[in-house]
């Protein structure tokens, strides 16, 4: 299979807590992934390790058939990798173009920022991707201002801005009102459609069974199971998922 | 894919669109003109309680002299402020960055040599308050109260308490390049200072390092998760404001021709408080190298003011104090409005 990420035996410890062991995940080029799994599973531990933002204590990850070495989150971002975070990583006091272009601002020469460029191209977002048409908005506006949902899409269109080839969604649907959830699935099968790659992750059973091709479901750190969404009923999934979490074991009589 | 993707973020414009391009305007200047009024109502109010006094170009002349001492300084420390940190060192940073030149001027008679190890060392001093805060996660306003202690007592240490005289300055080319007098009238370090303020604004505004400190200082976490380099970004900041601060504490030794081992001791209050007063936030975040700029001359003007208008000079004390618990509760109500975490 052509794998656009492959993580082999990944382990990472925090002190006491041993947040992942031995995990096995990969994503096939254009396939949805639906990661699920209780709190405190691993879920936002093992993307992390995909972003740059931790580092596995052992185990290979590759990326296009690449093995990644000492990745950082600016070296993941410049390969194709982006997120949507659960805590959506926004800086609520900067302007939405400084948001949109955080941590890879366009430069000029030496480092210098190519501020009418990063207007122009926010503007430009707004009208094509944010759907707005009127040039009263502006790229300038301060985004602690914004709802829940307006700041999830600046969040969803920074990631899609930089040509992202595997999107990472994590809780993307956390704190969504029903329509903007329903959007937001949306907007995941059409990331499918432009051919791209993606990781959801999602507390709701529901949302990850609607849009994801396959299913990989962790437990405390290990990976209990995996379906893919045409081969199992959502009622089949939500009772295996339910024993997992009261047993630690996807099947009916533990082993 | 674009219809698509619009959805989820379509929300945002709709509410946006009633916004006006005055408010808007409004918004984002706001704190710059709120600064330029109270410095010009504060002028105007000298002006008339004491006419004799702030209509000679004298005083303007004492002004542009005294008040870059500081304003070296706190433009710099604007963007540690910015960026959520606090220094409490620099002044001793002056002072450790000064006894390096009068050790190595008078023994090489080479000041290009002695001016640039009194950068290197005022960095390096800088630098190391970074290194303390960012890699061992010790809060900034600790560390700096810790530095500022161990460079004084380093210069005490090796001067025994004596000052030394820079006498031999005089007369030379870096003595006019720091102090002198331009057209016998405008001091040299308000020259700089200007030139301080063009480079920290253009550094600040137009380069990637600024963008960085503001998202740093707004929401560390995020910038993180973004791949901004958020450690090396606060340990440059620190660094900053020690090279200025040895650069200011030579042009203030120079100005009165004696090193004096207290050198900087006065200037602690002054500087934050015309970072505060400028508009940037204790929380970080936000700031402007103008309102930092202005900031610093109504602090000035306060000092020289109120001895003008016949107050006694215990009144400044007081009057910066209220200017700083004054503008720090601005800034939270701000914050909140914003809804910043």
């Amino acid at each position: 299979m052509d794998y656009i990420l492959e993580m082999r035996n990944i382990s990472k410890r925090f002190g006491e807590v041993q947040a992942l062991r031995q995990v096995d995940f990969a994503v096939a080029r254009n396939e949805v992934v639906g990661l699920v799994g209780d709190n405190g599973a691993g879920k936002s531990t093992l993307i992390k390790i995909v972003t740059g933002y931790h580092t596995p204590d052992s185990g290979e990850v590759y990326f296009n058939g690449r093995k990644l070495e000492g990745l950082s989150v600016a070296e993941a971002r410049a390969l194709g990798i982006e997120t949507v975070y659960q805590e959506r990583a926004l800086a609520n006091l900067q302007t939405l173009w400084r948001n949109i272009f955080m941590g890879r601002e366009l430069t000029t020469h030496l480092g210098f920022l190519d501020v009418n460029g990063m207007e122009r191209e926010t503007q430009k977002l707004m009208i094509s991707s944010m759907g707005f048409t009127s040039a009263a908005v502006a790229p300038d506006a301060v985004v602690g201002t914004f709802s829940g949902g307006e700041k999830q899409g600046v969040s969803i269109v920074r990631a899609l801005y930089f040509q992202a080839e595997l999107i990472i969604l994590d809780e993307p649907t956390m704190g969504l009102s029903v329509s903007e959830t329903r959007k937001f699935l949306e907007f995941v099968r059409g990331i499918k459609e432009a051919g791209k790659s993606s990781i959801l992750i999602d507390h709701n059973v529901f949302h990850v069974y609607a849009v994801a091709d396959r299913i990989v479901v962790l437990d405390r750190g290990a990976v209990a199971g995996e379906f893919l969404t045409k081969d199992i009923t959502l009622d089949e999934l939500m009772e295996k998922m339910y024993r997992v979490a009261q047993t630690g074991s996807l099947e009916p009589t533990p082993r | 894919m674009s219809s698509r993707v619009s959805d989820p973020a379509a929300a945002i414009s709709r509410r946006r669109l009633s916004r006006g391009g005055l408010s808007r305007f409004g918004r984002r200047y706001g704190l710059q003109i709120g600064i330029v009024g109270v410095f010009l109502a504060l002028w105007a109010f000298f002006i008339i309680g004491a006419p004799r006094t702030f209509l000679r170009r004298e005083m303007y002349g004492a002004f542009m002299s005294t008040i870059p001492f500081f304003a070296i300084m706190a433009l710099p420390l604007t963007m540690v402020v910015i960026a959520g940190e606090i220094d409490l060192s620099f002044g001793s940073i002056m002072a450790i960055g000064v006894l390096v030149f009068v050790n190595v001027f008078p023994r090489t008679g080479n000041f290009a040599l002695a001016f640039v190890l009194l950068l290197v060392t005022g960095f390096l001093a800088g630098l190391l308050n970074g290194i303390i805060v960012v890699k061992f996660g010790i809060p900034s306003l600790v560390a700096t109260i810790g530095t500022q202690f161990f460079w004084r007592g380093v210069v005490l240490v090796i001067t025994n308490g004596h000052p030394a005289s820079l006498v031999p300055v005089k007369g030379t080319f870096l003595h006019q390049l720091l102090v002198g007098r331009l057209g016998g009238y405008i001091p040299a370090q308000m020259i700089w200072t200007i030139i301080v303020a063009v480079l920290v604004w253009v550094l600040l505004n137009r380069h990637k390092f600024g963008a960085h400190v503001y998202l740093v200082g707004d929401n560390r976490d995020s910038a993180r998760l973004m791949g901004v380099n958020v450690d090396r970004t606060r340990m440059m900041v620190f660094a900053i404001v020690g090279l200025a601060a040895a650069f200011a504490g030579l042009i203030a030794s120079v100005e009165v021709n004696y090193f004096w081992v207290n050198l900087g001791e006065g200037y602690l209050l002054r500087t934050l408080a015309s970072v505060f007063l400028g508009g940037t936030s204790v929380f970080g975040g936000v700031g402007t190298v103008l309102g930092t700029f202005i900031g610093c001359f109504i602090i000035g003007t306060i000092e020289g003011g109120t001895v003008a208008i016949g107050l006694t000079g215990f009144w400044t004390q007081l009057i910066y104090g209220l200017i700083i618990i004054i503008s720090i509760s601005m800034h939270s109500l701000v914050r909140t409005r914003l809804g910043g975490s």
